[in-house]
């Protein structure tokens, strides 16, 4: 028997797509990397660009990987966009970022408090996790809960100049429509090339 | 607790240079006995940039990130870790991303704990399940040699490569 009674009430929530949009439209130089699943689909039905870094697996892992970027690229800014579910594989790796310190790393969590890809059932988000408060504890730099578009375009235009200013970690509470799939590629290889010659590096 | 190894003994030491000379410019660690001269190594070298993870596999994705935008990482670990990594282990693979894994061993020679038996006896064929180049140093003359050609094989021919340094060439962990 499973207990719900300590599910969050619903709350005021964003179009996924419509967020992903002012996201990515506010990237500046930024480089992106997506969590498997709908943020995947989401960033590419923003636009495809070489600076997309797109996971189609490795559940726990998009976060580290802007990690390691962040840690390669320190002049530039890399964005993540994942999922809830995606991110709370991954805990530990808030401590981790939070240590390291990477100036240039958004953590942008899409978070409608279910797992999508595998028929909706509820995360821990949704029985209270709050992962943005996780982060602050751990000693991210900044870090916010946005329930609506105007919140969140709220908190963009004032965001003009304050890249280098992280590690920060922003929660999106979105609703848990799921739009039309957009499929970036899966060729990894590919993806890799593309994203590493887009920054001057060749294929061995 | 403390440890017979020396730390003065020279392979940290002779590995650290090879992998400096290799490029490599980052240090992923979960704090270990087995390691940890390399970890200081790392630590003390203001060109070389560390992160202390919480678990293994954090430092596979780190890895993968850090060469799409261009820097060599290292991933430093022992055996009870591999386990941890198999799943994040695909990114790399799947990706086709140079990755270099040095893994301290236990459970398979003079270990007094039961419990890293199991983890330490699937090591190998763990890493070989999910498609990973294991090297494993006869000698401890030969660990250098082998984070070499680990790193070449890496970084230049886009392998994800475990050295594996056996538990008998580290010495018995006392208390």
């Amino acid at each position: 028997m499973v207990k719900t009674s300590n599910e969050r009430p619903q709350r005021e929530s964003m179009d996924r797509r419509a967020a992903v949009v002012r996201l990515v439209a506010t990237r500046r130089d930024g480089l992106i990397v997506t969590g498997l699943g709908s943020p995947s689909y989401d960033v590419y039905a923003a636009g495809d660009d070489d600076r997309n870094y797109y996971l189609w697996g490795a559940m726990g892992g998009a976060a580290l990987v802007g990690l390691g970027l962040a840690l390669a690229q320190p002049d530039r800014r890399v964005m993540v966009i994942t999922g809830d579910g995606e991110q709370l594989m991954a805990m530990g790796s808030l401590a981790t970022i939070a240590v390291a310190a990477p100036l240039g790393l958004d953590l942008f969590i899409l978070d409608n408090e279910h797992y999508g890809e595998t028929g909706m059932q509820i995360s821990h988000t949704k029985r209270g996790v709050d992962l943005a408060a996780v982060a602050a504890a751990s000693g991210f730099a900044s870090t916010a809960v946005f329930q609506t578009l105007t919140e969140l375009e709220t908190f963009l235009a004032s965001d003009g100049a304050c890249a280098q200013a992280g590690p920060r970690l922003y929660v999106l509470k979105i609703a848990t429509d799921s739009p039309p799939r957009a499929l970036p590629p899966r060729d990894a290889v590919h993806i890799k090339n593309r994203f590493r010659a887009n920054l001057g590096f060749s294929p061995n | 607790m403390s440890e017979t190894i020396d730390p003065n003994d020279r392979w940290p030491h002779e590995v650290y240079e090879r992998l400096k000379s290799a490029g490599v410019r980052h240090v992923s660690y979960v704090p270990d006995a087995g390691h940890s001269t390399l970890i200081e190594a790392a630590i003390g070298d203001p060109t070389v940039t560390t992160t202390m993870l919480t678990t293994e596999e954090e430092g596979v994705a780190i890895a993968t990130g850090a060469w799409l935008g261009g820097m060599r990482s290292v991933l430093l670990m022992q055996s009870s870790g591999v386990g941890n990594c198999i799943n994040m282990l695909s990114l790399p693979v799947q990706t086709r991303t140079p990755l270099l894994m040095l893994v301290t061993m236990r459970g398979e020679w003079g270990e007094f704990n039961p419990w890293q038996v199991p983890m330490g006896q699937a090591t190998e064929a763990s890493l070989k399940a999910i498609g990973v180049q294991v090297v494993r140093p006869d000698t401890e003359a030969d660990i250098s040699a082998a984070a070499a050609q680990g790193a070449l094989m890496a970084y230049e021919a886009d392998q994800q490569v475990a050295v594996l340094i056996g538990q008998k060439l580290l010495g018995k962990k006392t208390w």
